[in-house]
């Protein structure tokens, strides 16, 4: 085994999920390969409907089966590939090496149970220690996600909490495990006001690089990604348009789908005088009748003829820069000639 | 510059009192919107920022009287808004329109996209069929949307598309102050950028007025000409956008700024420490400025009394003991 | 423009979404719905169909033949104890069934709706008396109300539809009470406010339509209520008078002979049976497709 395998701690390999629902398949993800490194968080962003919840459930085998059905693939973690595990092999899994927070934590806390208990309880599954010395390692872990006063924390219930904290509780009760493998972040900030959204990215950060944890983080906004990834993946309707390291991406953004994402948001320092945004016309295809060509055709400004055809392959732009575009595939797209997304309106 | 003031809010105070859980105890009330005064010019685009709870939302429904009102004044071209009569509170629904946040529930659901945009017509009984047929397909025609899809229902369109359709609402009557409560926040980034390009296309055409509220402060610097940073129910700051983005004065209206995530991860190692401490409950804020067990800044006096809104420079108020 | 390019493209994925069909397409899939909805058909066929569907009179007596057992001669079902064809008086049955139905639910249906609409949307006080006075109605039996009801009117088949109907109006208003106020908070409420419309439109034009599918629900199940309290008031002696064709007292008057012709006394029983959970089935399964929560 070469040295760079052993850094791995999980990978996709051509993953494709659908759902077969009365109004035909819905093709969620589409032939997906992605890795995340030990101790790298690696963001999957994109915008609804573009599979990135999908592909997170899809490692911890959270999909509804039916309608859903992963069509292909294999996930691979720590050697093991987890679509062939028993339930029970999951479930132990789950929790223990895998967690999960989410983006309402409120519904992911049992609302008649005091948080303390509810943290305890992760420790005592996983270790054979007594409730007393669980509490108190409650406490230790409230104190390490920020949480003022944690011995007095521990009586309150969910619902006495803000969002904030409760997602401090999450995350913490997503550490209660021996070893923390992967935490899964799906919008882990959408449903909080900034300033808590602000404390919550740092404290993700924070913990990733004092527990060597590894993170998927699943969002839409390219603001998230820029404060807290390592790398990313740019989806859109089911396919990988870009991935990159996240200065890479965001310095020289190549999918003109991505540039369009950029160029959408307000804040992008480009806009200090303008009063227009570059926005992408359109809106996404119908993941029911899509094909197999690639999605963002009709919304894209360098569509071509080509783009009308298969899927495209893998274009490098470097090392750690890749992109999936027709468009790309036939220019130079080295950082030195930067592509010109031109303005999509009138 | 020649401006003409549109709407004059002075010491506006809604409260909201709620049902107490304990049996005889004192009622609890909210200070949604807690003694506000503001003015808003024709043609400006203000901009209404502050984080969840800070009485935004109620601010604006309370100008367009969809709210009570607790003690105050809502001058709406010199005229109390509270004190009209039924029928001229209805010429007044004509001219202030409201644009909402979700493009799901704001939508009637079994009415099609050509009823509901004939309906504010028909309410004012303003025009003839066929006129109302013909602005129904000019105005489809100017939100981007094919009035081809008139006999369509709300739920067949995609969520972009919906808020195209609330704005359209909005314009059947002309009216000319728009309240657009959190009206991107609900969409993709792609689909909010045509959003704010299309209500500044209309603002430019029509010279529309907007109050745009939102939590996203980097839509409302991107729209506004003025903002207004809302902290529990109180002004903390107002200033041009350009002055606001130069130098925001407030503590808050800095962590603000701050706790935005930059859309450049160069340099994230060493930002600023974000602000601790949660967003306090508005039934109970905390004495003098209500800001300060948050503030990196709070002295003394912080705790025992609210600073008043003090013009520090033309156009540019600001709450805060520090520039007293 | 580019956008209306655009909106063309999307029209096919567009047009497959509509409300009606995909609730049609749902309860395809739900066995049980489908038993109740063909039970339904066949009784409101029986009814509308009477004369055509039986050679034998309902009300016609012949002594020679009284009690006759079923399966042995032209009389399918056997007769009565005054020998009248016992099918036919079913079927004729489910002519005032579907009558005592269909008057009593919309009796409850249009007072429900008015209540619940009224005090669901204006809240406060009116709310607060229309509801505890619901409260009390509720608080009596149900049979008990309807008999009370029957009692002082005097005893008939249109009173006893009329006490059925009164006495389930309580169901019905808080039901629509339930889902107005859930509707009344959404935005397009306060949206339609915000462009003047009046309180009388906002309530019926607005809100109503919205609130229909519930109230659907309830009048399929109430249909159901309706005719077994109907059998039950018969069966006592405050419905249907003798020689009607009524399940219920058809039910009545034949329990002495339990024991010596158990037909008589169980095939409208059976009829009775099988109507109710007719509709109880096809409401659980309109239920199912109606609640928005169930859609995804």
């Amino acid at each position: 085994m070469d040295t760079a395998n052993n850094k791995v701690l999980l990978s996709m390999e051509d993953i494709s999920v659908s759902f077969y629902t009365h109004r035909g398949i819905v093709k969620a993800v589409r032939h997906l390969n992605l890795k995340i490194n030990k101790g790298d968080t690696l963001a999957l962003v994109g915008e609804s409907g573009c599979g990135k919840s999908v592909t997170a459930h899809t490692i911890n085998q959270l999909i509804p089966i039916p309608p859903g059905k992963i069509e292909s693939g294999k996930v691979i973690f720590e050697g093991r590939d987890l679509l062939k595990l028993s339930d029970k092999e999951i479930a132990s899994l789950r929790g223990e090496r895998i967690s999960m927070i989410f983006q309402e934590p409120m519904t992911s806390l049992n609302p008649v149970f005091k948080i303390g208990d509810q943290i305890a309880d992760v420790f005592m599954t996983h270790q054979d220690i007594k409730r007393e010395e669980a509490l108190a390692k409650t406490v230790r872990l409230l104190e390490m996600v920020k949480i003022p006063a944690p011995e007095r924390r521990i009586k309150d219930y969910p619902h006495q909490l803000s969002g904030g904290m409760r997602q401090r509780v999450m995350i913490a009760m997503a550490l209660a495990s021996p070893e923390p493998g992967l935490l899964i972040a799906d919008e882990p900030t959408t449903a909080l006001d900034v300033t808590i959204q602000a404390q919550i990215l740092r404290l993700i950060a924070d913990l990733k690089r004092d527990i060597n944890m590894s993170v998927l983080l699943i969002t839409h906004d390219m603001g998230v990604v820029a404060e807290t990834a390592d790398r990313v993946i740019v989806m859109y309707a089911g396919r990988k348009m870009e991935e990159a390291n996240v200065y890479s991406l965001f310095d020289n953004p190549v999918h003109p789908y991505t540039q369009g994402l950029l160029n959408s948001l307000p804040s992008n320092e480009k806009y200090t005088d303008s009063n227009r945004l570059e926005a992408i016309n359109g809106t996404i295809p119908d993941l029911l009748t899509i094909g197999d060509e690639c999605p963002f055709e009709n919304r894209c400004p360098h569509a071509m003829p080509i783009c009308r055809e298969p899927f495209p392959s893998e274009t490098k732009i470097d090392d750690d820069h890749s992109v999936w575009c027709h468009f790309v595939e036939g220019k130079d797209a080295s950082p030195s000639s930067k592509l010109v997304y031109d303005q999509g309106r009138e | 510059m020649n401006m003409e003031k549109i709407l004059e809010v002075k010491n506006l105070k809604t409260y909201f009192t709620l049902k107490s859980d304990k049996f005889g105890a004192e009622p609890e009330v909210v200070k949604a919107v807690n003694d506000l005064s503001f003015d808003v010019m024709k043609g400006e685009i203000l901009g209404i920022v502050g984080e969840s709870g800070c009485g935004k939302s109620t601010l604006g429904k309370t100008i367009l009287k969809l709210n009570h009102k607790t003690d105050g004044e809502i001058l709406y071209h010199g005229e109390e808004v509270f004190n009209l009569n039924d029928k001229d509170l209805k010429d007044l629904r004509k001219q202030m329109q409201m644009v909402f946040q979700d493009p799901f529930s704001s939508l009637n659901p079994r009415k099609k996209v050509g009823s509901l945009l004939a309906q504010p017509l028909q309410i004012h009984k303003m025009g003839s069929k066929q006129e109302i047929d013909e602005k129904i397909d000019r105005i489809m025609k100017e939100v981007g949307i094919n009035p081809v899809y008139k006999g369509r229902f709300p739920h067949q369109f995609s969520g972009g598309q919906r808020q195209r359709i609330g704005i359209a609402r909005a314009l059947m009557l002309n009216p000319e102050f728009i309240i657009c409560d959190e009206a991107v926040s609900a969409l993709d980034v792609s689909i909010q950028a045509q959003v704010l390009n299309l209500l500044l296309d209309l603002h430019d055409k029509y010279n529309f007025t907007y109050i745009f509220i939102a939590h996203d402060l980097a839509v409302v610097e991107f729209i506004s000409t003025k903002i207004l940073v809302m902290y529990l129910g109180k002004i903390v700051e107002t200033a041009d956008k350009k002055e606001l983005v130069k130098s925001h004065l407030h503590p808050y209206t800095k962590a603000l700024f701050d706790a935005f995530p930059a859309t450049n991860p160069k340099g994230r190692e060493n930002r600023d420490p974000v602000l601790m401490g949660d967003v306090p409950s508005p039934i109970n804020p905390p004495s003098g400025c209500y800001f300060h067990p948050r503030c990196p800044r709070a002295m003394e006096k912080c705790k025992m009394e609210y600073p008043p809104l003090r013009e520090v420079s033309p156009g540019h108020k600001v709450a805060c003991w520090l520039y007293e | 423009m580019d956008t209306l390019v655009q909106e063309n493209r999307e029209e096919d994925m567009v047009e497959k979404n509509s409300l009606f069909r995909e609730a049609v397409f749902q309860l395809k899939g739900n066995k049980p719905a489908i038993v109740g909805f063909i039970i339904i058909i066949s009784f409101i066929m029986m009814a509308f169909f009477s004369p055509w569907l039986t050679p034998f009179d309902p009300d016609i007596q012949d002594i020679s033949i009284r009690k006759t057992a079923p399966f042995i001669s032209s009389h399918i079902l056997g007769t009565d104890d005054l020998g009248r064809d016992l099918l036919t008086r079913i079927i004729y049955g489910a002519r005032i069934s579907l009558v005592i139905g269909t008057f009593s639910v919309s009796i409850s249906l249009s007072f429900g709706i008015l209540i619940g609409l009224i005090s669901g949307y204006y809240g406060g006080w009116v709310d607060r008396i229309v509801m505890r006075l619901i409260d009390i109605m509720l608080a009596f039996p149900y049979i008990l109300l309807t008999i009370v009801i029957v009692a002082i009117l005097g005893p008939s088949l249109t009173n006893a539809m009329l006490a059925i109907g009164i006495s389930q109006i309580p169901q019905y208003a808080r039901v629509v009470r339930a889902s107005v106020l859930a509707e009344k908070e959404n935005d397009y409420i306060t949206a339609e406010r915000s462009l003047g419309t009046s309180n009388f439109e906002l309530m019926f034009k607005s809100i109503l339509p919205n609130c229909i599918a519930p109230i659907f629900v309830q009048a399929t199940l109430g249909i159901g209520d309706a005719i077994l309290s109907s059998a039950a008031l018969s069966f006592l002696g405050l419905g249907a008078q003798p020689p009607t064709a009524e399940w219920g007292l058809m039910i009545a008057s034949s329990r002495e002979f339990v024991t010596s012709a158990w037909w008589i006394v169980t095939f409208p029983g059976i009829a009775v049976l099988f109507t109710v959970l007719g509709f109880n089935l096809l409401a659980d399964g309109l239920r199912d497709v109606l609640d928005p929560r169930m859609r995804d």
